[in-house]
């Protein structure tokens, strides 16, 4: 009897999710054991038509990490998707736009202006920017296209499965491929993780007040925060009260709060806005000067809270004011 | 321009999550009072402003409002004692928020309106209206609305 055959691919992302692969340390031979890994650009050569030579839902399964930014994405996510039975969306940036979601903020415009212009590593130049399509001697050279909005792995393509993390925990990838392998999976759309938020787990829970409330909101560099107290209590952001459990509280153990990479559970629609909610609702004073002083504290609001969600937020992206003439289509 | 699509003048179109206890008693009072005022607040009654989940807010702008309205018992006389408190504490917070994703503050307010106030919903929408009307229709890019991933299924 043949293994199942499994692929790994990365979109926008960091390769860190690839790392997390690799950490899986000695039991990666036991998921070598048990599939045949048909892909996976990091680590192994194989080619695009290696792919595309199989036959449609011949791979078991594919675990895409990373956002979709490009047509190459696009195309790579349409491909694995058409040549799997489970697609299974890989980390924070394939669930919910991760990191690379923040691109959503600025333009594709702008950030192609501040990359090829305006950064201060930028030499002043010629102003040279990429083109889809250039004609050299040895005939025409194609880049893939940038879209003007990053999205997450299912707002392009169909996913059955998804692991929160940045990238997801060791213990995580595991038991998700131990339950791939066994057969025993879960109903289509779950998140492969515990359903309740970190507090639940978190080493510290005890030290959390009852009736917690913040008077100064502090920044990890501005305090050396007590290794033992909650860091909530301390004055620091930590978002454990709105995500996700599952990773272990690796961060709270290093002394850091939680930036929320495990998601939301499942009541929630929108990460950012149900963080807002729990973090705005510590905050101690009563008076609209005195809250508004408290909340100048936290500096970048999106960036704290839509760090890893952006893309799969209820708004997508940053809304860009129109000028005279740039109306039109895309009516949402 | 080729917008808005009826009759060429924009008419924003505002949510209103009114209180039970005071802002939509309020309502009721101006209505009784047959006092007019603007027909773009379509009004959706919370038991307390502190009920307000800002997801509401942001779905809200997602369904195609234009602006958001929160109306509440005024500070020290709500039902449940803080729950105007708490609104107050998100609805600052999300305003900065959404300032960095490029929508105007006024596009969110929150007003503190007893039920004796019935003259005060005519002004606050009446003003809102307006002030919304200045700023034009919200367009948010298009996009898919996330739903719960327990859809379909037991939440718990």
């Amino acid at each position: 009897m043949s293994k199942p055959k499994v692929a790994f691919y990365w979109c926008a992302s960091c390769g860190g999710c690839e790392e997390a692969v690799v950490d899986l340390a000695e039991d990666v031979l036991a998921v070598v054991d048990a599939v045949d890994i048909a892909f996976w650009p990091v680590a192994l050569d194989f080619k695009v038509s290696d792919v595309e030579a199989l036959a449609d839902g011949e791979l078991a399964a594919s675990f895409v990490n990373g956002a979709i930014r490009t047509s190459e994405q696009r195309e790579m996510a349409e491909l694995l998707r058409r040549k799997s039975a489970v697609v299974v969306a890989f980390g924070a940036c394939a669930w919910l736009g991760g990191i690379p979601g923040l691109a959503n903020l600025s333009s594709s415009e702008s950030i192609l202006e501040l990359v090829y212009g305006g950064s201060p590593s930028t030499p002043d130049g010629d102003g040279v920017r990429p083109h889809e399509e250039s004609d050299v001697p040895e005939g025409r050279l194609r880049l893939p296209h940038f879209d003007e909005t990053v999205r997450t792995l299912d707002q392009v393509i169909d996913v059955d499965y998804y692991l929160p993390g940045c990238p997801p925990p060791v213990d995580l990838i595991r038991s998700a491929v131990a339950a791939l392998v066994e057969g025993r999976l879960p109903e289509k759309g779950t998140v492969l993780a515990p359903d309740v938020a970190l507090c639940a787990e978190c080493p510290r829970a005890q030290t959390k007040p009852a009736d917690l409330k913040v008077t100064e909101f502090r920044r990890p560099h501005e305090v050396v925060a007590d290794p033992e107290t909650c860091l909530l209590a301390q004055g620091l952001v930590c978002l454990g009260p709105a995500t996700r459990s599952g990773c272990g509280a690796p961060c709270i153990a290093a002394n850091m709060p939680c930036t929320g990479c495990m998601g939301p559970t499942s009541r929630v629609i929108d990460f950012g806005a149900k963080a807002l909610s729990a973090i705005a609702s510590l905050v101690a004073p009563k008076e609209e000067a005195s809250v508004a002083e408290v909340l100048d504290r936290l500096v970048d609001p999106v960036g704290t809270f839509y760090r890893y969600s952006l893309p799969a937020s209820l708004l997508h992206r940053r809304v860009e004011r129109e000028t005279a003439g740039s109306r039109g289509g895309g009516e949402g | 321009m080729s917008e808005p699509a009826r009759e060429g003048a924009f008419e924003p179109r505002i949510v209103a999550f009114f209180c039970n206890w005071c802002t939509y008693t309020a309502a009721d009072l101006a209505g009784i009072s047959r006092m007019q005022y603007a027909p773009n607040v379509r009004v959706i009654r919370l038991m307390c402003s502190g009920r307000l989940d800002p997801q509401f807010v942001l779905a809200a702008f997602r369904e195609g409002a234009d602006g958001v309205l929160i109306g509440g018992c005024h500070p020290g006389d709500c039902h449940y004692q803080e729950g105007n408190v708490n609104a107050l504490r998100r609805v600052e917070l999300l305003r900065r928020m959404l300032g960095d994703l490029g929508i105007e503050e006024g596009r969110l307010r929150l007003e503190w309106i007893s039920a004796a106030e019935g003259d005060k919903v005519q002004r606050v929408c009446n003003e809102m209206t307006e002030q919304v009307r200045a700023l034009g229709p919200l367009r948010l890019a298009p996009g898919p609305v996330p739903v719960l991933q327990t859809e379909g299924r037991e939440a718990r």
